[in-house]
This record gives C-alpha cells, sequence and structure tokens, in this order.
C-alpha cells in the first residue's frame, strides 16, 4: 500500500484551509496512512447482500409548508462579527489567481 | 465550603416540605462551582446572576403553587457546547472566543422551561474531540474521586461536576462515548440516548450521524428525570424521532421480568477488558438476573470494524462541520492575512488545537 507523500499531506491540507508546520506534516503523514488502513479493515466486510444504509432510523425527511416565517435577526446576525458594514461582514478581499485545491 | 448537593430526588423532597430553596441550591452550587469546580478545572464559565434571578422565579413559583416539573428550581450544568441566546459557548476551542450565541437550544430551553436552573457551563475536549477532557483550552479537568487522574471525556467537566455534588445533573455530549465514558470515569451514571430522542439544535455539531446529548446523574431515577425533561420530537432538527418519547421514569419499579438483554460475546474477552472490570460486569448481570431479566448470550460479529467505521464517519463530518469555523462571522479571525483564503487558513490554524486539527485533516 502506497504511502501518502508529503504533497498530499499538503494537498489535504489546502482543503481544509489549514497551514501546517513542516513537524505537523511530518506527522500527519503517518496519521492519514492510518486512515487508508481503516479503509482496508472495512474492504475487508463482505457487503454483497448488504443494503446501503444512510440512517440507522426509518426516518423520512420531514417537509413543511412552503410559507415564510422569520428567521434570525439581522442585527443578531452580525453581533459577533470582527468586522462589519451594514448588514454584511466584511472580509480580505478574494485574490484573482486560481488557488490549487 | 457548602456541602455536596443532594440528588435531584431529594433536592425536589426538600424544595416541597419547605426544607431548602432553589436560592439555597443554587447559591451553594455556586459556592462549591467556584471553590472545588475551580480546583478541579470543571467549570468554563458560570453565570451567577442569571441563575440567582432564576431561583428566585422558581422560589416564587413554588410559593404560588405553580411548580412546572421535578425539575422546577434545581441546579443543572451544561458542557460548554449547548448555546444559549445572549451566553458565551465556546467547545473549549480558541476558534470561538469572543462568540455569545443569538438563539438556545432545545435543551436547555427544555431545561429552562421545566423550570431548572443553569448555573454554568463545564470543561470538555475542544469539540468534543477526545476522551480525557485534556484538549481544552481550559487545561484538563481533574476527577474528583483522585485529583490525579482524568475524569474522561469529552464530557469530563458534566462528569465531574455530578461527581463533585456541585451539580445534581448535567447535560454532556456522546459521539464515540464522550457521556458514557466519563460517566464511567467518575463514577456517576450517565446515559446517551437513542439516536434521535434528543434534539441536536443548537447543539455545536462534531459528527451529525453519530452525536447525541445526554445526561449525568446520580441514580437511574435522577436520569430519567433528566431525559424526559429533554426528549421528544423537535421540528428544528430533521433527525429527530418523530414518536413522542417514552416516561422513563414510570419504567424504574425495580421489575425487570419480561425484559431479555443480549450480552455480546465480543466483548466479555480476556484481552482488553480489566479483570475486576469484567467481574463487576459479571455481579451486574446477576442483579439484572434477580430482578427478573433473562440475560442471553449473543454476538456482535462487526465488533472489530467498529473503530475503522467510527473514524471514517466522524472525522469525515467532522471536517464537514468546522468548516463553518473561518473567522467570517463570528469567533477569533487572523489578523495580517493578506486575502481571504490567507485569512481562513491563519484563523483555523490559529484557532483549532492539535487534535481537532488532526481529525479534520483525517477526515478531509
Amino acid at each position: 500500500m502506497a504511502h501518502i507523500t508529503r504533497e498530499e499531506v499538503e494537498r489535504v491540507a489546502a482543503l481544509a484551509r489549514l497551514s501546517l508546520t513542516d513537524e505537523e506534516a511530518e506527522r500527519m503523514a503517518d496519521e492519514l496512512d492510518r486512515i487508508l488502513e481503516f479503509v482496508q479493515v472495512l474492504e475487508q466486510v463482505d457487503t454483497e447482500d448488504v443494503e446501503p444504509t444512510s440512517h440507522v432510523m426509518p426516518l423520512r425527511t420531514p417537509l413543511r409548508e412552503d410559507r415564510a416565517a422569520e428567521s434570525l435577526d439581522p442585527e443578531l446576525a452580525l453581533a459577533n462579527a470582527p468586522a462589519r458594514e451594514g448588514t454584511a461582514f466584511v472580509v480580505p478581499k478574494v485574490i484573482e489567481a486560481e488557488e490549487e485545491g | 465550603m457548602t456541602a455536596p448537593l443532594p440528588t435531584l430526588q431529594e433536592a425536589r423532597r426538600a424544595l416541597d416540605s419547605d426544607e431548602t430553596s432553589s436560592l439555597e441550591l443554587v447559591s451553594n452550587s455556586l459556592d462549591r462551582a467556584e471553590s472545588i469546580g475551580s480546583r478541579l478545572n470543571l467549570f468554563l464559565g458560570t453565570r451567577d446572576e442569571a441563575a440567582m434571578t432564576a431561583a428566585e422565579a422558581s422560589d416564587a413559583r413554588r410559593a404560588a403553587g405553580e411548580v412546572r416539573s421535578p425539575l422546577d428550581g434545581i441546579p443543572v450544568a451544561i458542557k460548554d457546547n449547548m448555546v444559549q441566546a445572549g451566553e458565551p459557548t465556546t467547545c473549549a476551542s480558541r476558534i470561538l472566543e469572543g462568540f455569545i450565541s443569538p438563539y438556545t437550544s432545545t435543551v436547555v430551553e427544555r431545561l429552562e422551561a421545566a423550570g431548572a436552573v443553569i448555573i454554568g457551563r463545564t470543561n470538555m475536549d475542544e469539540f468534543a474531540m477526545g476522551s480525557s477532557t485534556e484538549h481544552s483550552i481550559s487545561g484538563p479537568a481533574h476527577n474528583p474521586w483522585n485529583p490525579e487522574r482524568s475524569t474522561g471525556g469529552s464530557s469530563g467537566g458534566s462528569a465531574g461536576a455530578v461527581s463533585a455534588g456541585i451539580v445534581p445533573g448535567a447535560l454532556g455530549s456522546d459521539t464515540g462515548g464522550s457521556v458514557r465514558q466519563p460517566a464511567s470515569f467518575s463514577g456517576v451514571v450517565g446515559l446517551k440516548p437513542t439516536y434521535g430522542r434528543v434534539s441536536r439544535w443548537g447543539l455545536v455539531a462534531y459528527a451529525s450521524s453519530l452525536d447525541q446529548i445526554g445526561v449525568f446523574a446520580r441514580s437511574a431515577a435522577d436520569a430519567a428525570w433528566l431525559l424526559e425533561a429533554i426528549s421528544g420530537h423537535d421540528p428544528l432538527d430533521s433527525t429527530s424521532l418523530p414518536e413522542p418519547a417514552p416516561h422513563c421514569s414510570e419504567a424504574l419499579d425495580g421489575n425487570l421480568s419480561g425484559l431479555v438483554i443480549g450480552l455480546p460475546r465480543e466483548y466479555f474477552v480476556e484481552e482488553g477488558v480489566d479483570s475486576r472490570v469484567l467481574a463487576r460486569v459479571r455481579e451486574a448481570v446477576g442483579e439484572l438476573e434477580r430482578a427478573g431479566a433473562k440475560l442471553r448470550d449473543v454476538s456482535l460479529p462487526h465488533t472489530d470494524s467498529a473503530i475503522a467505521t467510527y473514524y471514517l464517519i466522524a472525522t469525515a463530518e467532522a471536517s464537514s462541520n468546522l468548516a463553518r469555523f473561518d473567522g467570517v462571522r463570528y469567533g477569533h479571525r487572523a489578523e495580517g492575512a493578506h486575502d481571504l483564503t490567507d485569512m481562513y487558513r491563519r484563523t483555523r490554524s490559529e484557532g483549532f488545537g492539535a487534535e481537532v486539527k488532526r481529525r479534520i485533516l483525517l477526515g478531509t
């Protein structure tokens, strides 16, 4: 079984919007290998005659009437904002260049 | 320091006979939270003023003959991952520093409707990821039985708060054992309800397919009261079971005839289980039989796939659920970012602890 490479760790970290130190990245490579091992464990189980399960209880998605109702007051929604302007959250600009991951 | 608080049942009796008041119970609870609770690092915050006000209101209700439920006037604690309007929720994480919730979780709403007085928020592993309450920005919780020992986790603060007699009951959350295991470590009753029995609305999500809010108490009867107060269908949680919850208190008459209990043989193995634990469980089996239950040997053949299954589901869901913590709308936001993506990465790298980052990466 192939070992997770440093590049793959960096790619996963980018997807998760996390920055890793060199030390963290080294450690994570081993950790991610473990996940692949878990997948292998499950591949041993015979699920030939098993129906895919999406829920352990016989639940149906509950629907409601398509009627407009009150939702969270904008002032409450913005109350914890690190930066705001009117009814908008203010964030640093999005860069132009396409990013990998 | 004030004496340990009575159990829920004892507190109710004392209130109903006017031997005590809600004000006295709540004030004692806050006092113990500050003394022994601090020493054992069980709380992340208390709400003294609000709790005393609620206690006064409860005493007034009792004087007017308007007691709302068996829990009316009794102090309880909640794990710091269940939101309450106007109160902080941190999940023991730096990334939620300063966050004040604009809404209240269903379980807290139900407890307050029942008249219970929430005195504060308990210590936990960050975002409920851990089994020792060591992964907390506030440092580890200590076991009341021996402060050198762990309370277990991730709901270690709640387990410890009940064990130390600070509150007779507390709420925790359980995804992979985080109510059951600390209950065991702290010597109290801990129950994780069947998935869907208790609403997850307002519980900060870790693994949505597995999370359940559970209860800590010092007896099964007490646990039943707490569970009844918070159980039942909630239209705000689409995974909430539509059927009404049973009145479990009524079933606690000590008579178990007709009940058949399975003992999965995969758990009764010599290796991996301390012989003293095995002996205790066998004693409990004897007690159950004497009470009328029938015990049967059964098999759970996929037991050894459980860890792998849990890790794959829980980490993947955690990655999705924790994607919302990005510094945009609340909590910690990193300084000095040169663009939005940089802000996300810095915020999350600064805000999350090592264990949380690990699980997010595994699940991504």
